[in-house]
This record gives C-alpha cells, structure tokens and sequence, in this order.
C-alpha cells in the first residue's frame, strides 16, 4: 500500500489565508475555509457551477460542502492523492456567488405557525417578512440532516431568527422554516426546531426521480407566495 | 421467480455495492458492509458483482423459494441448511422448488450474504437497491410473509457448475472443526469458476473473523487528529478497543479507555467520510460504516483505511479492535 500525502508544504499550509488541505485518510481531503461565503465560491470553482469551473477530474466521487469545508472523496484506483491535491489547490473559488447555478423556484403558502413571533421577533409586520423572504436570492449552501434537506443563505441578515426554545417533535413535509442566517425546506416529516413561516407542495426529494434533489448545493433558490 | 420470507431473523436487508456520489445531497453510500463477500456469492451463482443480496445479520432469516434457484452463502460462516441438510459456503449451490433455506447463529463473523442468481429485483434509488437504515431510503428490512423477487438469468449468466473442488468447498465447519487446518483457504486462491462473464478469478474467500480473537483495522490520520494530545493517539494504537452491542450499519462503536481532546471548542458541522473515527465528548470513538451520516460535528482522529472495512461488517459485539497507525 502507498501511503501518499500532500507534501509538509502544502498541509496546514494557507495560500493567500484562504485555505488549508487536511488529510482525511486514504481517499478524501478536508479543505478548511474562513467562513461560509468562502466555502459557496469555492464549491462553485471546484464543481463547474460557477463560471470559472474546472472540470472535475475522472475519479472524484464526492465534493462535499458544509458550514466551513469543502470534502473531497476520491477513488485512489483512478486518480493520485497529489492530483487530487494540485485540483484543489488550484480550483479558483467562483467570482460573482448569485449568478450561476441553476435556478429553483418552490412556490410557498405563507402563514406558517411560527409567522407572527417571527414577525414580532424581527419587529416587523408579517407582510414584510414574506416580502423580505421573497424577494431575497437564497443560495444553496450545503444539504444534511436529511436527504433532500438544504441550508440555504442569503445577502443580508435581516431574517436571522433564533431556534425555537422547543422542536417540534414533527415539522409537516414541505414546512419552510427559518434558523439563525439558513432558510430551508422540510423535505419529509421529522423533527425540528426552525421557524416555520410557510409551506410549498413542491417535493423536495423524490426518490424515484433521475435527480431526486430538487434544491442542490450552488443551487439559486427563488420563494414566491402562492 | 419469488422467494417467501419465513423468518427475516433479528435483520435481514437488500443491499448491492451501494449508491457513491450523493454525500453532497445528504445521501450516505449504502451497501454492503462487507462488500467483498457480496461480489463473491454474487460471482458464485454467475451474477455481476454489484447485483443486490441479502445482508443477514446474525443469522435467524428463513427462506422458502418458489421457483428452481442457484444460491451461494458467503461472508459469516455457521450452519445454513436447505430442507434441514447442511450446505457448503462460499459455493454455488442448486435449490429446488419449495426448498426452505435456513441460517443458523453464525460461529464466525456477523453477517452473512445470500447471493441469488439473477440478483434480487428490488426498487432501485439513484441506482441501488441498498437499504439505507439511517435514512429509510431503499427497501425496507425484510418481514415475515413478504416475497421477493428475483431477476431475470439473462443469456450471459453462465452457470456456476456444481460443487467443484475448490478449496474449502463443502468443509462445512460445525464447531471444533478447528480452523484453518490446512483447509487451504488463504489469500488469492483465485478460483477461476468460468462464470463466462469474463470476471476472471474469484475474490479471494476470507475468513470470517474468530470472535475470540483481536482484529487488526489500519488507521490514517484524520483531519482533525491536532484536536487532541498526543498521548491519544499512542492510546487509540496502543490499546484494544471493544465492539459495543450498539453498533449498527450506521456506526461500530468502541469501548476502551477514553481519547483526549484538547480544544474545547465546537467544530462547525462537516463532511464525514465512510471510516471515520469520530469522537464524541466522551472520548470513545465510533467508526462510521455504510450508512453514517454525511455530515457531522464532532472531531474525527483518524480513518480506517478501505481495505480493512469489510472485516470491521464482520466484527461482533465485544470482539477487540486494534488499529494499526
């Protein structure tokens, strides 16, 4: 068995302050970046949905980002760890972080259960929290907690809503919620402790779908009242 | 083209190689945990081996088969009869018409993988029918009075011919058969069983692990070993772990002596890989398998290299872990 790294240099190492490559045992690197803006261009560089995009090279299985990282899972059959080193060292992050991706638009019935303490929280009339939740850019940030299940962000912090003290012990399928800087759809029924402002029928994920996403990181995500 | 389920035992579940490629979407791998024994009771009755199985944990599944089938056990070893006469592992074998297939307690190893020719037909998600017990996606675990279906034998499946003298073949190993004398079954004995599918030699057939006795798991550093001191890392080589009843597909998690972290800060929520030795507060690791989740908030020491993963599938509640690193 090989046991090959990046170099002493190019771990831990920073280039521009910007990022940090961690190994991540055989066949995956972490790379660490500042914040969560960072981690969105980045992704977009590496994946193509941004303007800029490499191809992403035969043997990359997964490109995973998250609230500060990027991984990267690799096949070492296909393509050697420095090769996958060199990539990522050399992706440049995408430029403009709303103009490419595709585009989603989820049509929402709004007057969920947490609308009016968010309303009151935000102090604000409701109308205006569904304008402010409407006429925002939401950017698809990274998935978890449930397939299907995005963390979406935007410009502007003027929707930034605390968890509720209490999760619900079941949120309805489709409930759009609020939490902290995120919005997100419920793709199913389960658990939650969001801000529940709205609800679409859109599926969010249907497994017997080609593509049973319908939001994906890099995604540009549109709500529009229904 | 059916089988009946008698008994689906503690947990019995439809699991292929896996769908690779959909952490971005939240979505874990999947698969069996020891893939190596599903390609090769796949192999065995001439499918390819990404054709889905049954991954029977602990024995206990009974089977009842509808139509003529060609089926191959492979993976745990223990005492698997058809009509109550014991059948060889890690062989091709024929079953006839209303046979009853029974899977004892394994002896050895945990889980078994019941390859069927023709593959079980199952829905499929983004190509796989595995069982995703984290997420509930794929098919659900087997229950008692469902059938399944089997595939079609396309043309090309060539027919794995009777019991051949392969090594090991009909040993059937009751206890006291005092292993590894000299049943020849070692490492790359590459039986070329002309499945006409060109597959060349057989997966090597390992042996399931003795529950008596340590496994040995190679390690790597993970991303964030620098979040604990130094004496951890001696303690997570040094040490044998042991195997805590609650694992699942999910995770194998490990008792010991507890690691040491040294940041006491959070570690914002990131992508966890198949391997992974996460460690909570507590200090005792767990080792994500198949169906761990793709994301994750607790510091990961180290990774479990690939190749020792199938054994980790085959490792027993209190079996000893060491990792070499």
């Amino acid at each position: 068995m090989w046991r090959l790294h990046p170099s002493p240099e190019a771990l831990g190492s920073r280039d521009s302050g910007t990022r940090i490559i961690l190994p991540c045992g055989d066949s995956a690197f972490l790379v660490e970046l500042p914040e969560l803006t960072a981690v969105v261009a980045y992704y977009r560089g590496l994946t193509g949905a941004g303007a800029s995009g490499l191809a992403v090279p035969p043997g990359i299985i997964d490109v995973v980002p998250a609230a500060r990282t990027v991984l990267v899972t690799f096949d070492p059959g296909t393509i050697r760890p420095s090769e996958v080193c060199d990539w990522l060292q050399s992706a440049e992050p995408a430029r403009d972080v709303v103009s490419s991706g595709r585009e989603v638009t989820i049509e929402v019935s709004y007057g969920g259960p947490d609308l009016t303490e968010t309303a009151q929280f935000l102090r604000m009339s409701e109308a205006d929290v569904v304008k402010l939740h409407t006429s925002s850019e939401w950017t698809a940030a990274f998935s978890g907690f449930a397939p299907g299940f995005v963390y979406l962000v935007t410009s502007h912090e003027r929707l930034r809503v605390p968890r509720r003290n209490t999760p619900r012990t079941a949120v309805p399928a489709g409930s759009v919620g609020l939490a902290g800087e995120f919005s997100g759809v419920y793709p199913r029924s389960s658990p939650g402790g969001w801000q529940l402002i709205g609800i679409t029928t859109a599926a969010l994920w249907d497994a017997s779908k080609a593509e049973p996403a319908l939001i994906r990181p890099g995604d540009l995500v549109r709500f529009v009242e229904v | 083209m059916g089988i009946v389920v008698l008994n689906p035992g503690p947990l019995t579940v439809v699991e292929d190689l896996g769908r690779q490629g959909w952490a971005s979407l939240g979505l874990s791998p999947s698969g069996a945990l020891d893939r190596q024994s599903l390609r090769l009771a796949n192999l065995l009755v001439g499918n390819s081996p990404e054709a889905a199985g049954l991954e029977i944990l602990l024995g206990g599944l009974r089977l009842r088969f509808i139509t003529a089938s060609t089926v191959a056990v492979a993976g745990a070893e223990g005492i698997v009869t058809l009509n109550g006469a014991e059948i060889p592992l890690n062989q091709a074998v024929r079953v006839a018409p209303g046979a009853v297939l029974d899977f004892g307690a394994p002896l050895f190893g945990l889980r078994y993988y019941l390859g069927v020719q023709g593959g079980i037909d199952a829905p499929q998600l983004l190509g796989s029918s595995s069982t995703d017990m984290l997420s509930g996606e794929g098919p659900a675990p087997l229950k008692s009075g469902e059938q399944l279906v089997v595939g079609r034998v396309s043309a090309g499946n060539g027919l794995v011919s009777g019991p051949g003298p392969g090594p090991g073949a009909g040993t059937g190993r009751g206890a006291g058969t005092g292993r590894g004398a000299g049943t020849g079954r070692g490492a790359g004995t590459g039986r070329g069983a002309g499945t006409g599918r060109g597959a060349g030699t057989l997966p090597a057939i390992r042996r399931a692990p003795d529950p008596g006795r340590a496994i040995t798991a190679r390690v790597d550093r993970g991303p964030r070993s620098d979040w604990f001191d130094d004496e951890s890392w001696r303690r997570l080589v040094s040490q044998e772990w042991t195997l805590s009843p609650d694992s699942n597909r999910i995770g194998a998690r490990l008792v010991g002596r507890p690691l040491t972290q040294t940041r006491n800060e959070e570690l914002p929520s990131e992508g966890m890989v198949l391997g992974a030795l996460q460690v909570p507060p507590s200090g005792l690791p767990t080792i994500f398998l198949a169906d761990h989740p793709v994301t994750g908030g607790y510091p990961v020491i180290a990774v479990v290299r690939r190749a020792d993963l199938d054994l980790l599938g085959q490792a027993r509640p209190g079996q000893r872990i060491r990792f070499l690193g």
